[in-house]
């Protein structure tokens, strides 16, 4: 919503600056570009003025020679202020600040991992406290066992409370308390334990100094300036949030978050973070093979080729999760008639709905900056927590939306975060959510509302009927789904910014469609559907015929392009394809069931090793860049079926021959892009060891590799200058060696990039019929609350004829038989961070969930289609469905929901 | 006139002698330099180190010949040569001893200074060739330098040419039985001392190469035996103008009791350490105080000294007929 | 003018003076205890390895001629599990030793390390390790510092209160 800022001029010292009145004095001098160093504050989770440490002398007027220290996160940018940052009395506060909290640091930085990219480092560097007058004892601590991702290291604590801030009151979080008292503040859980939340991970970067690291990378520890970075986009859920990943000596050493203000802003779930470990896994195939023999580069691709030649009905199975550019390597080489989607129907022809339904409009879809400023939110039928962690967070600030409308009123400033958490203790905005079984974010929510799938998408038709006439009305409601249809509809005529979340988790197209219906009728909505994997509509986008379609062809070959199909329909489906199948060509990386079908593997890259596009679940088309070299064996699927010559090419090829797909070459520069005729650097200035690397095999430093698919070069040659934002591989400036730095390459702090947020809109907002949303957007909150009504009936005309019709009957329970629907798990639902140690070790083990009814007929164990299965209890999921994890093994490959018999054991 | 009556024989005579004290000159400036900073210089390899003039040579002539791709190559090829055929020219008219003259030229002076003006050709070629912002800055330098020195190195010997009414070197030899010009020409033999530093581009007018500012300046891109060209070029420069002093001023191979030959390489030795002693103990000037020196000081010297001779030579010679 | 003769004089003079050059082989020359060359990583008093794999060497190299990877033993401890110095790089300029916050790496007084194959030149850490503490005698940087290692427990470094009691309330 466009609102009419006012610029007030703040002096610093002396000079003239042009300044947001509704932010603080630290916010405005960071974005001006100035060092002032700061600790509690951060920009995603606002001023508590604990630190003291950004002190700067504040003067009354131009006479005033005396002035007064402020605290500039706790001062309010307001007209003709005057403050001086260089002044030494405000100067010599600040490092007397930090000499105190450098009291009881210990003397660790050597085997401190955050050294190097410290916060704490980088303001005590710019405070100038440079010796340790403190001769006394030190304060020491016992540190706690946090889980598989993060170590603890208590004694190098400065209190600055940025950790329970983030992970109780921004994530959520309740497992993580500060606890004691005065010098003796600790941070950390009652006892030892894994951190509850899905987002702990990133108290990696919140925290300023070490007592929070990433526990995977200790395993193979580099410092910061020793990594070489890429910038890459995140392939484990749809959401398509921007990672920088970070290598040495061959293996993936890490991923950090490479802000996005569109997208993933500061912060990363954990399986986001943590389950990079797969490209190093020891499953991953380095070496082609045709059946059992290794075989060279050259030799596999001329197989491939003769093998392509002599069967003129061979067929391409793509995947969700390889990159645009690769599916359509595959899609050129058999025809675009003989490819097909690795997906199975149920899921492809969702997609291809959701994609007409946001081509069709008129509700936009968000990003995830947007889904956090919505303020009446709807789930219907996802977990959003599970299958799309970081949506979830978005959502978490969502509902301080409404509420924070009461602290606009009382003209407490938004920075004010202590302010502004005062005035609205526990109020929370509108959030309902409608699905089968409890979620990770009941905690928010308004209301809830359990049904199974297709009462689900019968309550979302109710609420399109109940927004608006022209919706078709589900008869037969039951008390408490009339009741969550009510609060829904009232919250939502009351919202400014409402928002419908759904996707295709439950393979139900009621669901969907109601979904669409809620948007179309209530103007100015956005929509958002989460897809299953990280180029699901890159791949809709593609092809329009399914798994099914390809075994149906019956074809004498196949070329599988990093998919096991067995997860992705039942074995004896995809053994009986195989088997009439005279020759099977498997593209892929890690070792799976589909490999050891195949007659020739070919060694394909992961996302570290390979450059591609991915577009996300609101249709954004973010490039990703590989940080590995290329390699004589391991080459990404578009080499290997295509004779392109980069990957410009492979893009110029796709956009002009695939509709829909024209913009993707604008997602980021292309390889002939060059800064003051340099190319970007992956590494930083200060990466060491180039004559001794490689020195115990040879003396003679071989040249750097070249990278002809990205402006991006293989050493730490190039133009130091800040790159345009889809090309920033890590983010480093002068004095800011931490993520702080991202600072400085912002328009505004937590603002776009410099340049604007990478990635480019396949399906832009308010493209179809409808009611632009601008037009709401510019009326003001009075005006929208009282013309609601009237603008549902002008609206009517527009969309008439565009609304779903066909409710789905209500669920019936079966006797002896349960829907067994999918349920889902940020670790174990995912295919690729199963290869990862860290994500492994937090897996469930198979379970089959039921009520506590139906569970009480069961025990502790159930045989469900076929297996023997402890039952576990789960709340929420009502009578006669029962669930299944998704994906996890060796529960793959069952397409659920599905009916089945449950038998006692 | 005495002329040499087995000319080819002088010929090779005087190219081997030249090359090889151009040669010697590399080992003899390394220990006089090492002697003079308390050092030993070059002693490891053969008797005194004097075989490091070998290894040198060897070394030299083993090295790659490389020509940056940026490079004019023609003329970056012919550069080195100029030089050492306009000093080996020189060489051919020096009379080393009674009868040992290439060719008794009767311009034998204007001669010389004609080659030694061709030879800035080869300096400003080089660093025009070499496509680098320093040897050309270096070329500049060496063709203002030569330039200005020149003229009034010209200027200084005319002195000399009045006394002995000859521009043949020989007879300015001649000349000088009763009495070394050094002394009536004292003025004179100072400027041309000076000038010859210069004109040979020695330390401490060695602003063209000016390895601190210009990284070795017209010939930073010259390797092997392309920079060994210019490298024995310079030590023939020493040579030429030592001789030439010893010629001019010093009486040639004037001297009593040892042969004449021996008086000749015995000045000419001495002269060639007073020019590395010149090298061991001055630093060099600033470019503008090279030119300034040059034109305000040492041009007025040589000209005063031309008048001064003139009148005398004038006065004395009244009533004498031409 | 005269100040130029005088110089040049004074020059010419030392030819008499005695020669300063040391006729190394045949005499060796006195070379301090810092003096900078062949580079060695050193062990604590009680016979630990120093090095903590810290990486700062490798980052102040200016010819980045130090490679190495971090580890830790099962009780915390960290250390190299390889460091490699290419000497035929390496320009003895002991910025290495000066980075080093636990006198680990040390430059000695040895520098005839000459080689015919350069190979030769790559010293792994079984070349670069000694068996004692070098120039910097009692030092051990793990009794300083606040990890807690195998042999010394949490608020067992030097200057170091007991570990605090998060449970209680007390002033």
């Amino acid at each position: 919503m466009p609102v009419e800022i006012d610029v007030t001029t703040v002096y610093i010292e002396d000079r003239p600056y042009p300044m947001d009145p509704e932010q603080n004095l630290l916010h405005q001098c960071l974005s001006a570009g100035f060092n002032l160093p700061y600790f509690c504050w951060h920009p995603a989770l606002g001023s508590v003025g604990a630190c003291r440490q950004c002190a700067v002398k504040q003067f009354k007027d131009e006479h005033d020679k005396h002035g007064r220290i402020v605290m500039a996160c706790m001062t309010p940018a307001s007209d003709g202020t005057r403050i001086s940052i260089k002044d030494s009395e405000a100067a010599a506060f600040r490092a007397g600040i930090i000499e105190g909290m450098m009291l009881n640091h210990p003397h660790d930085c050597p085997v401190c991992d955050e050294g190097g990219e410290c916060h704490l480092q980088d303001m005590t560097v710019m405070t100038g406290h440079d010796y340790r007058r403190y001769r006394f004892e030190k304060r020491t601590f016992r540190n706690q066992y946090l889980g598989p991702f993060l170590n603890h290291e208590m004694n190098r604590c400065i209190q600055c409370y940025r950790c329970v801030r983030f992970y109780r009151e921004y994530a959520g979080g309740a497992d993580f308390n500060s606890f004691a008292l005065r010098n003796l503040v600790y941070f950390g859980r009652d006892k030892d334990g894994v951190l509850e939340n899905e987002f702990a991970g990133n108290l990696v970067e919140v925290c300023p100094t070490g007592v929070f690291t990433d526990a995977t990378l200790k395993r193979h520890y580099t410092r910061k300036w020793d990594l070489e970075f890429s910038p890459s986009i995140c392939t484990q859920c749809s959401l398509g949030c921007n990672i920088s990943i970070g290598k040495r000596y061959d293996t993936l050493r890490r991923v950090v978050n490479r802000y996005n203000g569109e997208v993933n802003g500061y912060f990363l779930c954990d399986r986001g973070r943590f389950g990079y470990e797969f490209v190093n896994s020891e499953r991953r195939i380095r070496q082609s093979r045709l059946r059992t023999e290794a075989i060279g580069p050259d030799a596999a691709k001329r197989h491939l080729r003769d093998l392509v030649a002599s069967n003129p009905g061979v067929i391409g199975i793509g995947s969700p999760r390889a990159s645009l550019e690769s599916n359509f390597a595959l899609r050129a080489l058999v025809g675009p008639d003989r490819f097909y989607a690795g997906i199975p129907s149920s899921e492809l022809e969702l997609l291809r709905l959701m994609l007409d339904i946001l081509r069709s409009g008129p509700a936009g879809t968000p990003s995830l900056r947007e889904v956090e400023s919505s303020d009446a939110v709807l789930v219907l039928g996802e977990d959003v927590m599970n299958v799309a962690p970081r949506m979830a967070l978005s959502l978490r600030q969502s509902v301080r939306q409404q509420p924070i409308e009461i602290a606009k009123r009382l003209h407490v400033a938004l920075w004010q975060d202590h302010g502004v958490r005062e005035v609205l203790q526990d109020a929370k905005g509108p959030f309902f959510i409608a699905t089968s079984s409890a979620t990770r974010l009941d905690d928010i929510a308004t209301e809830c509302c359990r049904g199974a799938p297709d009462d689900v998408a019968r309550v979302g038709y109710a609420i399109a009927r109940a927004l608006h006439s022209s919706s078709p009305e589900p008869q037969d409601l039951a008390d408490n789904q009339r009741a969550f249809v009510e609060s829904v509809t009232n919250a939502f005529k009351m919202a400014k910014r409402p928002l419908v979340i759904s996707g295709a988790s439950y393979r139900n197209i009621g669901i969907i469609r109601a979904a669409a219906n809620v948007s179309r009728v209530l103007p100015g909505a956005t929509l958002s559907f989460i897809t299953p994997e990280c180029n699901s509509f890159g791949l809709a986008f593609l092809t329009g015929t399914s798994l099914e379609a390809a075994i149906k062809a019956k074809p004498t070959a196949a070329i599988v392009i990093e998919n096991d199909l067995y997860r992705r329909l039942p074995a004896p489906e995809v053994d009986s394809f195989f088997s009439q199948c005279a020759h099977v060509v498997v593209l892929d990386h890690l070792e799976n069931r589909t490999t050891t079908r195949a007659e020739l593997v070919l060694s394909t890259a992961t996302f570290a090793e390979a450059d591609g596009t991915l577009v996300n679940n609101e249709c954004r088309a973010q490039r990703f860049f590989g940080v590995f070299p290329p390699s004589e064996t391991i080459r990404q699927s578009w080499q290997w079926l295509g004779e392109w010559e980069n990957l410009d090419r492979v893009i110029a090829d796709m956009s002009g021959g695939v509709p829909g797909l024209s913009g993707i070459a604008q997602a980021a520069p292309s390889a002939a892009f060059r800064m003051s005729g340099a190319k970007v650097p992956r590494e930083p200035h200060r990466w060491s060891g180039r004559t001794a690397v490689l020195a115990n095999i040879t003396v003679d430093e071989p040249k750097p590799p070249v990278d002809l698919n990205s402006p991006l070069s293989f050493s730490m040659e190039g133009n130091p200058d800040q790159p345009p934002a889809a090309l920033i591989p890590f983010f480093w400036s002068p004095g800011w060696n931490s993520a702080q730095a991202t600072n400085k390459f912002q328009e505004e702090i937590a603002g776009p990039l410099r340049g604007g947020d990478p990635g480019v809109r396949l399906i832009e907002a308010g493209q179809g019929e409808g009611i632009p949303m601008a037009s709401r957007a510019a009326e003001s909150d009075e005006d929208a609350r009282l013309s609601a009504p009237n603008r549902d009936r002008q609206g009517a005309d527009a969309f008439n004829g565009a609304l779903f019709a066909s409710v789905p009957s209500a669920f019936q329970p079966r006797e002896n038989e349960w829907l067994i629907i999918p349920l889902f798990h940020i670790f174990g639902s995912d295919e690729l961070s199963r290869a990862a140690p860290a994500v492994a070790q937090l897996f469930p083990d198979p379970y089959l969930a039921l009520n506590a009814d139906d569970a009480a007929k069961f025990g502790a164990e159930a045989s469900v289609m076929g297996r023997n299965l402890p039952v576990r209890v789960t709340p929420g999921l009502p009578q006669g469905v029962a669930g299944l994890p998704s994906g996890l093994p060796p529960l793959e490959g069952i397409m659920l929901p599905a009916w089945s018999g449950i038998s006692r054991i | 006139m005495m002329i040499s009556p087995y000319p080819v024989a002088t010929i090779f005579g005087v190219l081997i002698v030249a090359l090889t004290i151009a040669a010697g000159l590399i080992w003899l400036e390394r220990r006089l330099l090492a002697l003079w900073q308390d050092r030993y210089g070059p002693n490891r390899v053969g008797p005194f180190g004097l075989f490091q003039v070998m290894a040198d040579m060897i070394k030299i002539f083993f090295k790659e010949d490389w020509i940056p791709p940026f490079a004019d190559k023609t003329i970056f090829v012919i550069a080195p040569a100029i030089i050492m055929v306009t000093v080996l020219m020189s060489f051919a008219v020096l009379p080393i001893a009674p009868g040992i003259v290439v060719s008794d030229l009767n311009v034998g002076v204007l001669f010389i200074l004609a080659m030694s003006s061709l030879g800035v050709y080869s300096v400003a070629l080089a660093g025009w060739s070499s496509d680098n912002k320093y040897s050309l800055l270096g070329a500049l330098r060496a063709a203002a330098q030569m330039l200005s020195y020149e003229v009034f190195m010209g200027l200084s010997i005319m002195g000399v040419v009045l006394l002995a009414g000859s521009f043949n070197l020989v007879q300015i030899i001649d000349a000088q039985r009763g009495l070394w010009f050094v002394i009536p020409q004292f003025l004179g033999f100072v400027l041309f001392l000076i000038a010859g530093v210069a004109e040979t581009r020695r330390l401490p007018f060695d602003l063209p190469e000016a390895e601190s500012e210009l990284v070795a300046g017209f010939h930073s891109e010259y390797s092997g035996m392309k920079f060994g060209m210019f490298f024995v070029g310079e030590y023939l420069g020493i040579t030429l103008i030592s001789s030439l002093i010893a010629i001019l001023f010093l009486g040639g191979w004037l001297g009593p009791i040892l042969p004449p030959i021996v008086w000749f390489l015995l000045k000419t030795f001495l002269l060639i350490c007073f020019f590395i002693l010149l090298r061991a103990s001055l630093p060099r000037p600033r470019f503008d105080q090279l030119m300034t020196w040059g034109w305000k000081v040492m041009l007025p010297l040589a000209v005063a000294n031309l008048l001064v001779t003139g009148a005398i030579v004038v006065a004395t010679a009244q009533g004498r007929s031409f | 003018m005269f100040s130029i003769l005088q110089t040049m004089w004074n020059v010419f003079l030392h030819m008499f003076h005695r020669r300063v050059t040391v006729q190394y082989p045949e005499e060796k020359p006195y070379l301090a205890p810092r003096y900078r060359g062949r580079i060695i990583l050193s062990r604590d008093p009680d016979g630990g390895e120093r090095c903590v794999a810290c990486y700062l060497c490798a980052a102040v190299c200016p010819v980045d001629c130090i490679a190495l990877q971090a580890t830790e033993d099962s009780s915390g401890r960290r250390y190299p599990e390889f460091f490699r110095i290419n000497f035929s790089r390496c320009i003895f300029c002991g910025f290495c030793e000066d980075a080093c916050p636990t006198y680990a790496i040390q430059l000695t007084p040895d520098f005839e390390m000459g080689e015919y194959h350069r190979p030769n030149l790559v010293y792994e850490k079984e070349d670069l390790l000694i068996n004692g503490p070098g120039k910097y005698p009692g030092y051990n940087f793990w009794r300083v510092c606040g990890v807690q290692i195998g042999g010394k427990d949490k608020g067992e470094s030097e200057r170091e209160a007991a570990p605090a009691d998060v449970h209680t309330l007390l002033p």
